[in-house]
C-alpha cells in the first residue's frame, strides 16, 4: 500500500519535520497502517514531546522508591513485605463530550495501570474540575461524571474514598476529569511490561476489540477504506463488570509464575502496549492479527491496532503455559487468544490474511520519537496585597462571611459527590472522604494507607513556582494532618496548548516549584501524567497540576487522627505563623470579585519543620484531632472540625495588629489546627522546636462563638453548608 | 458453625463478609463459586452484596439462575438459614425465595450512607442478639433498593411480622424523611415465611470493626453463630 499524502500525514497529527522522521527510520514509505502507528505513539499523549523535557527535572528517587515513573503506575515499599501501587490520569476530553463514559473509562484506564502491576487496587480518588456554576453545562457534566466514576467504581467492588471537586469559569469549556487508583501488592511480586523469552506466546486477553476510540481525526477521511461508513469515531463504552472479571482472572494467573510481561491496553491500544513491551526488554513482537478476539466484521489491521476498545491486557507467557492460563481466562468467561510471539528482531511486524502489513524497526519508533523544547515565556509575577487593600470595601463581621463561605461552590460540603460513591466495600476505610485525607487499612494489618489529592489552580495562575510547590506541599500537609508519614505522589499535569510560550511557560514555573518542593519534604514523583491542549478558541484552564499523594501510618488504632473535634472541653492549638494573607484568597474572590494579588508563600522550611512537629504529636498521642488549613484559611479550618465532630467551641481573641477578616480568612501555608487535653506542655514543646503556635480558642457546646461577641449556632451552619450542592444540582 | 458464601461473577462483597464471618465464629467459610452446583453441607448460606453479572438486565436477574442458586433454594426449602445482603437480596427475590422487587432508588442515584434501621423481628437465628425496636446503625450502598411488593404482600409481610429491619430516622421513627430509597414502608429487610431466609439491603459486614466506626452490625454474625453453634 502506497499513497500517503501529504493531507493524509496531517490528518494523522504529523508534522512534515515528523513524516521525514518517519521515511529515515522506515528507509521508505510507509502505509496506512505503519503511519497510524507512528502517529499514535508520537501523539503528544503517547510520546510527552513537549513535556518531556521538562519532566526529567523532578525527583524521582528515595530509599522507599520501588519503580519511578516510565512503567503502568510507581511503586513504593511500605514495608511488612508489601508494596503500593499508584498512579493518576486524566479523561479530561472524553469526559466533556460524554460525561459518563468518559469518566468511567478514565476511572477503568487508571485501575488497569494498578493492577497490571500485580496490585490490587483498595481505593480510587479523583480531582474534579468543572466551569462555573452557572455555565450551561456544568450541571450536566457533574452529574454524569460523578455517577460514571461512581457507576465504574462501585461495580468493581473498590472504594472511592475521596478527592476534590472545583468550579472555575476557565474550566467552562475543558472540565478536568483526573482519576487515581491506589494498590497494594506483594513487594516481591511486581509485575513489569519488558517482554523477554525469544519464542515465548503472547497473549491477548479480555474483551473483544472494537471500532470504538479510534483517533478521531484519522478516521475523517474517506480515503483510507471503501467501507467508509464503518469508519466512524465513537466514544469508548466502559464495562466494569468485565473488568471485575478481568483484575480477578489476572490476579489468579499472577499468583502462579506463568507470567514473563503484562501491560494493559490503554491509550492507542494494542499499538502501545505491544511496542512498549517490546521496547523495554528489547526485542521484537510478531502478531497475526487474524487472531486477535474482534467484535466487529471485517476489520482492517489500522483498526485493529489503533482501537481503543476498553478491558483488554496484553502478556508474555512462559512456554508451555497456554493451556493453564486459558482455563483460567474461560472460568472467568474472558477472550484468552495466543496472538503471537516474541522474536529476536526488534521489528514489530503484523501479519494479516497471511501477508505482512506491518514491519517497524522499534527502538527507533521510541528512541527518536521527537522531543521539543518548546519556547517558554516566565510567567508575570502578581504584586504582593497587604490586607488592608485586600479588605478595601469588605465589611463584615466575620461569622457572617463565615456563614456565606461555607455555603459558596468552593467550600461547600461535597457529600453529593461522595455518597454516590461506594466508599465503604473491601471493609478497610478507616477514614471516609470529607476530611483531609483518606485512610485505608492495609488488609488484615492495623496500617494505613493515607490518600490525597490537591491543587489550588488560582495559586499556580498567578505564581506558577509557588503554585507548584503549595500544590506538593498541601497534599504532604493534608496526609501529615492524619499522621501519616507523606511518601510519594503522583502528579496530573493539566495545562493549556504547550505551543503557546506563555503556556509552557506556566508549566515550566509548576514544575520547578514542585521539583523544590518534592525534594525539601523527601516525597518524591513516582508516576504521573500530562494532559495538554485543555484549551478552547484560544482560551485555556487555569494551570492545574494535581497532586495525588500517599503516605503511611503505622497504626491506624494508635497513631491516626482525623479532623473531627473529638470531646468538649479541649483546648484548639494553630500551629503555624500567621500573616493575614489575602492575595488569591477565597475571601477576597466570594466579597470583592477580585482574583488578584500575589498567592501566599510556601516556605518549604517552615512546611517541614511545621509538618514535622505535628506528625510527632500525633504519633505520641498529645493530639485528640487535626486539621491542616487551606481554602478560606483557619475559621473555615476551624467550622469544619466542629461540623465533623458535632461539638461547638469558644474562640479566643485575635491578635492585634492583624484586621480580624486577615487572621480569620488569610491563606497562609504550613499551618494546622490541633486540639489537645494539654495545651501547655504542646505550647512549651511548640517552642522548644521552634514552631509557632498559639492557642485560639476551646471546643464544647454547639455553637462557634467568637470573642467579638458575634455566634452561629452549628445546625445553621450545617444546613449552610450541606444544602448548596444537592440544591444547585436539584435545580434545573 | 459451618458457612458458604456464594461467589458469583461481579460479587465484591464476598471478603467483607467472610471477615464478619470469621471474626465472630472463629473459622471461615467456605467460598462457593456459583458455577459449582455441588454446594457442600452447610449451616449457613450467604449471598453477599455486589454487582453479580454487571446488574445486567436487572439486578440480581442472571444470577438467580446460576447453577447454584437452584440448590440454594432447595436447601432454603428445607430450613437452610440463607442471609441475602444487597444484591443477595436482589438475587433472593429474583429467584423467588422472597416476594417483591427491589426497583431502582427513588432519587435514581446510587446511595451510600449510614442509615439507621429499627429491628422488627428479633425472634429468628438473624437476628436473636438483637431486641425488638432497637435502633441500630448500618450502611447502605446501592442503586436498586427501593423495595416494592403490591398492597396484599406488605400487609402479609406486617401481619406476619416478617419486616426484619426498617429504616428509621436515629430516634426510631419511621417516616419519609428517613427512608433512603423510596422503599414501600420504610422496609429495609424481610423474612421468608419459615423465617429461614432473611434479605436485607443494608450491610450489617461493614459496620462490625470498631475501626470502622461502628459495630452494630455484629450482632447479625454474633446471632448467627450462637443459633446454629449447636448444629456444627
Amino acid at each position: 500500500m502506497s499513497g500517503i499524502t501529504p493531507e493524509i500525514v496531517a490528518e494523522h497529527g504529523l508534522t512534515p519535520d515528523e513524516y521525514d522522521r518517519v521515511l529515515k527510520i522506515m528507509g521508505r514509505a510507509p502505509n496506512l497502517t505503519e503511519l497510524g502507528i507512528f502517529s499514535v505513539m508520537w501523539s503528544e499523549h503517547c510520546s510527552y514531546k513537549s513535556s518531556k523535557v521538562w519532566l526529567k527535572k523532578l525527583p524521582t528517587e528515595a530509599p522507599w522508591v520501588i519503580c519511578g515513573p516510565g512503567e503502568n503506575a510507581g511503586v513504593i515499599d511500605i514495608g511488612g513485605g508489601k508494596a503500593c501501587i499508584f498512579k493518576m490520569e486524566s479523561h479530561n476530553h472524553p469526559s466533556f463530550i460524554e460525561p459518563y463514559q468518559g469518566a468511567a473509562t478514565g476511572v477503568g484506564g487508571i485501575l488497569r495501570d494498578v493492577f497490571t502491576m500485580g496490585a490490587r487496587p483498595v481505593a480510587n480518588m479523583n480531582a474534579l474540575r468543572f466551569g462555573s456554576p452557572d455555565h450551561p453545562k456544568t450541571r450536566h457534566l457533574v452529574d454524569g461524571v460523578v455517577a460514571g466514576i461512581g457507576g465504574y467504581g462501585n461495580c468493581m467492588g473498590i472504594p472511592t474514598v475521596g478527592g476534590e471537586t472545583n468550579f472555575d469559569p476557565s474550566y467552562n469549556g475543558n472540565i478536568l476529569v483526573n482519576a487515581m487508583t491506589v494498590g497494594i501488592a506483594d513487594a516481591d511480586k511486581i509485575f513489569y511490561s519488558a517482554a523477554a523469552g525469544i519464542g515465548n506466546p503472547v497473549v491477548y486477553v479480555g474483551s473483544k476489540t472494537g471500532r470504538d476510540g479510534i483517533h478521531g481525526a484519522t478516521m475523517a477521511s474517506a480515503e483510507f477504506d471503501d467501507d467508509s461508513e464503518e469508519k466512524r469515531p465513537t466514544v469508548q463504552v466502559g464495562d466494569p463488570f468485565t473488568e471485575k472479571l478481568l483484575l480477578e482472572a489476572c490476579l489468579e494467573l499472577m499468583a502462579t509464575d506463568a507470567i514473563v510481561a503484562i501491560q494493559d491496553m490503554g491509550a492507542a491500544g494494542l499499538t502501545s502496549s505491544s511496542v512498549e513491551m517490546s521496547d523495554k526488554g528489547g526485542v521484537g513482537i510478531e502478531f497475526d492479527l487474524d487472531l486477535v478476539p474482534v467484535r466487529e466484521e471485517a476489520m482492517t489491521p489500522y483498526e485493529i491496532m489503533l482501537s481503543e476498545s476498553q478491558e483488554r491486557m496484553l502478556m508474555v507467557l512462559k512456554p508451555g503455559r497456554e493451556d493453564m492460563a486459558r482455563a483460567i481466562f474461560e472460568k472467568w468467561e474472558l477472550d484468552f487468544a495466543v496472538i503471537g510471539t516474541v522474536t529476536d528482531t526488534n521489528r514489530l511486524v503484523l501479519k494479516a490474511g497471511g501477508e505482512v502489513v506491518c514491519d517497524i524497526p522499534v527502538p527507533p519508533l521510541v528512541a527518536e520519537a521527537p522531543e521539543y523544547e518548546r519556547p517558554w515565556e516566565r510567567t508575570p509575577t502578581s504584586p504582593v496585597l497587604s490586607a488592608d487593600d485586600a479588605l478595601n470595601g469588605i465589611d463584615m463581621s466575620a461569622t457572617d462571611a463565615l456563614s456565606a463561605m461555607m455555603a459558596s461552590p468552593d467550600l461547600c460540603s461535597r457529600r453529593w459527590v461522595w455518597e454516590q460513591y461506594d466508599h465503604m466495600v473491601m471493609g478497610d476505610t478507616v477514614q471516609r472522604p470529607g476530611g483531609d485525607a483518606a485512610v485505608v487499612r492495609v488488609h488484615g494489618t492495623n496500617r494505613g494507607l493515607a490518600i490525597t489529592t490537591d491543587c489550588t489552580p488560582r495559586y499556580c495562575v498567578a505564581d506558577p513556582v509557588d503554585g507548584g510547590r503549595q500544590a506538593v506541599a498541601e497534599a504532604w500537609r493534608n496526609l501529615t494532618a492524619a499522621g501519616a508519614k507523606p511518601l510519594a505522589i503522583t502528579d496530573n499535569m493539566n495545562f493549556g496548548n504547550p505551543e503557546r510560550p506563555e503556556i509552557m511557560g506556566q508549566f515550566a514555573g509548576c514544575i520547578e516549584g514542585m521539583a523544590e518542593a518534592c525534594r525539601a519534604l523527601d516525597f518524591p514523583v513516582v508516576s504521573g501524567n500530562v494532559s495538554l491542549y485543555n484549551e478552547t478558541s484560544g482560551a485555556g484552564i487555569l494551570p492545574t497540576p494535581a497532586i495525588g499523594g500517599v503516605g503511611l501510618i503505622e497504626d491506624v488504632t494508635a497513631n491516626m487522627v482525623s479532623p473531627r473535634f473529638a470531646d468538649a472541653e479541649e483546648d484548639i492549638v494553630l500551629i503555624g505563623d500567621t500573616a493575614g494573607h489575602l492575595g488569591r484568597s477565597l475571601l477576597l474572590r466570594q466579597f470583592a470579585d477580585r482574583d488578584d494579588g500575589a498567592p501566599p508563600p510556601v516556605d518549604l522550611a517552615a512546611e517541614r519543620r511545621n509538618g514535622d512537629f505535628v506528625r510527632s504529636l500525633i504519633r505520641a498521642g498529645s493530639v485528640t484531632a487535626c486539621h491542616d488549613l487551606s481554602d478560606g484559611g483557619l475559621l473555615v479550618a476551624l467550622a469544619e472540625m466542629a461540623l465533623a465532630g458535632g461539638i461547638g467551641a469558644k474562640l479566643a481573641e485575635t491578635p492585634d495588629g492583624l484586621p480580624a477578616l486577615a487572621w480569620w480568612f488569610g491563606e497562609d501555608q504550613a499551618r494546622y489546627v490541633v486540639t489537645t487535653n494539654a495545651a501547655e506542655a504542646l505550647l512549651a514543646e511548640a517552642q522548644a522546636a521552634n514552631v509557632p503556635a498559639r492557642l485560639v480558642g476551646r471546643t464544647g457546646g454547639t455553637v462557634l462563638t467568637l470573642a467579638d461577641g458575634n455566634s452561629i449556632p452549628l445546625t445553621d451552619l450545617r444546613n449552610a453548608h450541606e444544602n448548596w450542592l444537592p440544591e444547585y444540582m436539584a435545580a434545573s | 458453625m459451618k458457612a458458604a458464601v456464594i461467589v458469583s461473577p461481579g460479587s465484591n462483597c464476598d471478603r467483607d463478609v467472610q471477615v464478619a464471618l470469621r471474626q465472630s465464629a472463629g473459622a471461615d467459610p467456605i467460598m462457593h463459586w456459583h458455577g459449582d452446583p455441588d454446594l457442600p453441607y452447610v449451616d449457613l448460606i450467604v449471598v453477599p452484596g455486589g454487582f453479580s453479572y454487571g446488574d445486567y438486565l436487572r439486578a440480581g436477574a442472571m444470577a438467580a439462575h446460576s447453577p447454584v442458586i437452584r440448590e440454594v433454594v432447595a436447601r432454603a426449602n428445607k430450613g437452610v438459614p440463607v442471609l441475602g445482603i444487597c444484591n443477595g437480596f436482589q438475587i433472593l427475590t429474583e429467584c423467588g425465595l422472597l416476594p417483591g422487587v427491589l426497583m431502582r432508588n427513588a432519587g435514581l442515584k446510587f446511595i451510600c450512607r449510614d442509615v439507621d434501621l429499627r429491628v422488627e423481628a428479633a425472634d429468628t437465628v438473624f437476628t436473636r442478639a438483637y431486641v425488638n425496636g432497637q435502633i441500630i446503625r448500618i450502611p447502605v450502598a446501592h442503586n436498586e433498593g427501593n423495595y416494592f411488593a403490591d398492597e396484599d404482600t406488605l400487609n402479609r409481610l406486617d401481619g406476619d411480622n416478617r419486616v426484619a429491619f426498617r429504616y428509621c430516622t436515629p430516634d426510631g421513627e419511621v417516616i419519609a424523611r428517613a427512608n433512603p430509597n423510596g422503599a414501600s414502608r420504610n422496609i429495609a429487610g424481610i423474612l421468608n415465611e419459615a423465617r429461614n431466609v432473611l434479605g436485607m439491603m443494608p450491610h450489617p459486614e461493614r459496620l462490625a470493626d470498631a475501626a470502622l466506626g461502628g459495630t452494630d452490625g455484629r450482632p447479625m454474625f454474633d446471632s448467627l453463630v450462637e443459633a446454629l453453634a449447636a448444629a456444627a
